[in-house]
């Protein structure tokens, strides 16, 4: 059934003058001008688990928090943490989005997971690149190039992930900073600890208050005693477990703190970049992720953002209530990736630009995205 | 191409003493690891600066020569093995750690630094490296990241691709291109991971960023002996079932086990059919919980002796056994070919009751060190060169053997890369299109195939090789090296 699926799509995109790939659109928006939609969706379900290989092979359609699930029954999970699974996120869209939660931290992201691929490129060829074993050398790294390729580079028919135990129990501490430079400063001693943190985020809520959030996980015997010690090397902070320990990384992944219908943006940096472009976005709901390695900026104020991030040589992808371009701030080109492009896509099929509309939301972008 | 003209312009960019020439000089770089591959360039540079290995790109571009990048020479795949008519680029000198930011946790490197040299750096801070390839002490991170070495510690912390953060590469006709960032994170199809692995098809890494991590609290390690390999191999699916994440996972068989204890006494028993080596790693109170449940899991595998490295003097003593064990093979044989072949961790049983049988077909000692957690076999072929065709016979159960990885659902490689060594087996684990596919974005970058040529696609021009003799798999078609 998939695989005439999957014949049907290659025959779309040999035929078509412009194609987009679509998931469950949780997060980029697959815009419909002029272009054949490929609905992946229609290709799920999961072709290959073994839980003592570390490995799960599914159909790029598959929901991730079906995976999730299934990974779950054997005390498994995706260390990557993928983003907003509740809202029906699929794994294809995951890997094109490089959608990774706070919790990437501790094992790497989506790049450090995916360890095979099938897609098919812009010449309607199904190609297959790593394989269905945790260490392989051979052949070119197709699964890697495909994580955060926005659907530019081919469309995911399969991915293959390394999966790891998951920790039997969590904990997290909250600790409350007096500024954004107190947080800073406590931020180092954390990433450079020789504890085994699973997150590190640092918050800024709604009145501009600072907090980082650090989250442990493990077997339970041994909690406690960790978190106490975090907590030491703190100097306090408060810790919660249980339900409300899981609420608090659920509303972080599911992007629960921002408004309805506002656009959130994620901009790679590293800690030391933060507090210029903080100065920048006072206004903007945000929280600085993964150990100051990601912001993500909660505005309507696009352009504006737009200019910041470019003046402070930044990019940034907007992944929820996206306009038609989700790139904001320095756009990155380089002659290795134009050749790439040629290489995979010599039609220009997957990247038929659309005219670059103004980064604003209307009223009913709002309501659509949202959803 | 006008040889004198391209000698000129080398001159050019490099003093004399930069530009070897001479078959004296040239004699070092005529073969890498894998010694049974030789080929002498028509000349080696040693630039210093990464101008200097850009003006000899865009030289070798100009006048159509093919390059070869290489750092200590130590792939085993052949993988720096130079091209007749071709230039070496020798970067041992480009090798400067440029910045070192233990609070943001990277480093910048270029890619003549040692390995180690960056665990070396970071340990003030606490911070490490992890990939640790076997030749840590030795290989050099620019061919680290051509070949996306592996090495003990990869089901835990992956291979080095997964260390990569940013590149800065010049492409095989002289432009440049930076790739990624410092941040852990994206928001660009992952060109870094892609470069990575393409064993020096797409140009030079000119600058490398890596990130470091903090360097375990504790380790806890221990060595259990069984009178089967099939016990080892049931006791590492019984420790992955358990829910643990070792940092290490290894198993070695008894010839292995032989030669490492001849050669370094490391204290392994010498009648085991094979050892299983466990170690974990990480917060001490973490640590001391997996323990307990490490210690039940080996008990009920039924190993007939378990020893536990009490301090850290008795945990190195067990690695150094295990990480002596290609060199101590040495002793048991003048000559072997190390493979490197991955299967499916399930798999691990099967595929060695089969190498065993292998060797008993083939007439030829076979010792097994693998890492076990990741299904990554590395048997060591033994042979004695001087003898007539024993090369060949060797090379034939190699061949057997890589088959049988890729029959099993595995890879022909799992840490060493393709090279030139495995090239022809590309076609039995990728179909046509992937090879096509392939080979598209290969000359999309590189359409004058001038970086590493002849190398990972097989029928491609390779380098005149001087051979022991005559090939019986070549002359069937089985192999081919031209």
């Amino acid at each position: 059934m998939s695989t005439d699926l999957v014949d049907e799509l290659r025959a779309t995109i040999k035929s078509s003058t412009c194609v987009r790939p679509r998931g469950a659109t949780t997060k980029l928006r697959a815009p419909a001008n002029g272009c054949t939609t490929l609905d992946m969706r229609r290709l799920a379900g999961v072709v290959d688990y073994q839980p003592t290989e570390f490995i799960i092979t599914a159909w790029a359609g598959t929901p991730v928090a079906e995976v999730q699930g299934l990974l779950a029954e054997h005390g498994q999970y995706l260390p990557f943490d993928p983003l907003l699974t509740e809202r029906g996120a699929t794994l294809g869209g995951t890997v094109a989005a490089n959608a990774c939660g706070p919790e990437r931290y501790r094992y790497g992201g989506v790049r450090d997971f995916i360890i095979g691929a099938r897609f098919i490129d812009g010449n309607g060829n199904l190609i297959h690149g790593g394989g269905k074993v945790v260490k392989n050398a051979a052949g070119f790294d197709y699964p890697k190039l495909m994580v955060g390729s926005l659907g530019r580079l081919g469309a995911l028919v399969e991915v293959t992930f390394k999966v790891f135990p998951k920790p039997e129990a969590y904990a997290t501490l909250r600790v409350d900073c007096p500024s954004l430079g107190a947080a800073l400063a406590l931020l180092p001693k954390l990433t450079n600890c020789p504890y085994d943190l699973n997150a590190i985020d640092l918050v800024i809520g709604a009145a501009n208050e600072v907090a980082i959030f650090v989250r442990v996980g493990g077997l339970a015997a041994s909690l406690s005693q960790r978190m106490d010690r975090v907590r030491s090397l703190c100097g306090g902070g408060e810790i919660v477990t249980g339900d409300a320990e899981a609420q608090l990384w659920r509303d972080a992944r599911e992007f629960a703190w921002v408004a309805k219908g506002v656009p959130v943006v994620k901009v790679p940096l590293t800690p030391s970049r933060i507090p210029a472009l903080d100065a920048r976005v006072p206004l903007a709901r945000r929280r600085y992720s993964v150990g100051g390695n990601v912001a993500w900026i909660a505005t309507s104020a696009l352009d504006e953002l737009d200019a910041t991030l470019s003046s402070l040589d930044l990019a940034g992808l907007i992944l929820l209530s996206a306009p038609d371009d989700p790139r904001i701030g320095r756009r990155t080109s380089h002659p290795f990736a134009e050749r790439v492009i040629r290489a995979l896509d010599p039609q220009n099929k997957f990247g038929q630009a659309t005219p670059r509309s103004p980064r604003v939301n209307s009223p009913a972008d709002a309501t659509r995205d949202s959803r | 191409m006008n040889q004198a003209a391209f000698l000129a312009a080398l001159r050019k960019i490099f003093p004399e003493h930069r530009l070897l020439t001479t078959p004296a000089a040239l004699a070092a770089y005529e073969s890498d690891g894998l010694t049974a591959f030789q080929a002498r360039p028509l000349a080696v540079v040693i630039p210093e600066t990464q101008g200097e290995v850009i003006q000899a790109v865009k030289a070798c571009y100009q006048f159509g020569v093919p390059f070869v990048a290489r750092g200590s020479g130590t792939s085993l795949s052949g993988g720096a093995l130079p091209v007749k008519e071709g230039i070496v680029l020798a970067l041992n000198r480009l090798n400067r750690i440029l910045k070192l930011d233990p609070q943001q946790r990277i480093a910048v490197v270029e890619p003549g630094v040692v390995n180690i040299e960056i665990t070396k750096a970071a340990a003030p801070y606490g911070l490490l490296y992890a990939p640790d390839p076997s030749s840590q002490p030795i290989c050099t991170i620019g061919g680290n990241v051509a070949f996306n070495s592996g090495g003990a510690h990869c089901l835990k912390y992956g291979m080095t691709s997964n260390h990569v953060l940013g590149l800065k590469v010049v492409l095989p006709d002289g432009e440049l291109a930076e790739l990624g960032s410092d941040s852990l994170e994206s928001v660009d199809a992952d060109y870094v991971g892609l470069f990575g692995g393409s064993e020096g098809l797409f140009g030079i890494a000119l600058e490398i960023t890596v990130r470091l991590l903090p360097k375990p609290e504790t380790y806890r390690t221990l060595l259990a002996a069984y009178r089967s390999l099939e016990a080892a191999g049931d006791a590492v699916s019984s420790v992955i079932a358990s829910g643990l994440l070792p940092g290490a996972l290894e198993i070695m068989d008894n010839l292995s086990i032989q030669a490492a204890e001849a050669a370094v006494k490391p204290g392994y028993p010498l009648d085991a059919a094979a050892l299983l080596i466990v170690e974990l790693e990480g917060e001490r109170a973490q640590v001391e919980a997996e323990w307990a449940r490490l210690k039940e899991v080996i008990d009920a595998s039924q190993p007939y002796l378990v020893k536990i490295a009490r301090d850290d003097e008795e945990r190195m003593r067990i690695w150094k056994g295990r990480k002596s064990a290609f060199s101590a093979v040495g002793r048991l044989s003048p000559d072997y070919i190390v493979q490197d072949g991955v299967v499916p961790r399930r798999r691990l049983g099967e595929a060695l009751a089969e190498i065993e049988k292998l060797s008993a077909k083939w007439g030829i000692r076979v010792a097994n060190v693998f890492h076990a957690g990741d299904g990554n076999l590395h048997p060591l072929i033994m042979f004695d060169g001087r003898e007539p065709g024993a090369l060949q016979r060797a090379e034939g159960l190699a061949s057997e053997i890589i088959d049988l990885c890729i029959q099993l659902g595995g890879s022909i490689t799992g840490e060493h890369g393709v090279g030139i060594e495995k090239r022809q087996y590309m076609p039995r684990q990728f179909s046509k299109t992937d090879m096509d596919a392939m080979w598209a974005l290969r000359k999309a970058i590189d359409p004058l195939e001038l970086a590493n040529r002849g190398k990972v696609f097989p029928g491609s021009e390779a380098p005149a090789l001087h051979q022991v003799g005559a090939h019986p798999l070549e002359r069937a078609g089985v192999i081919s090296r031209e």
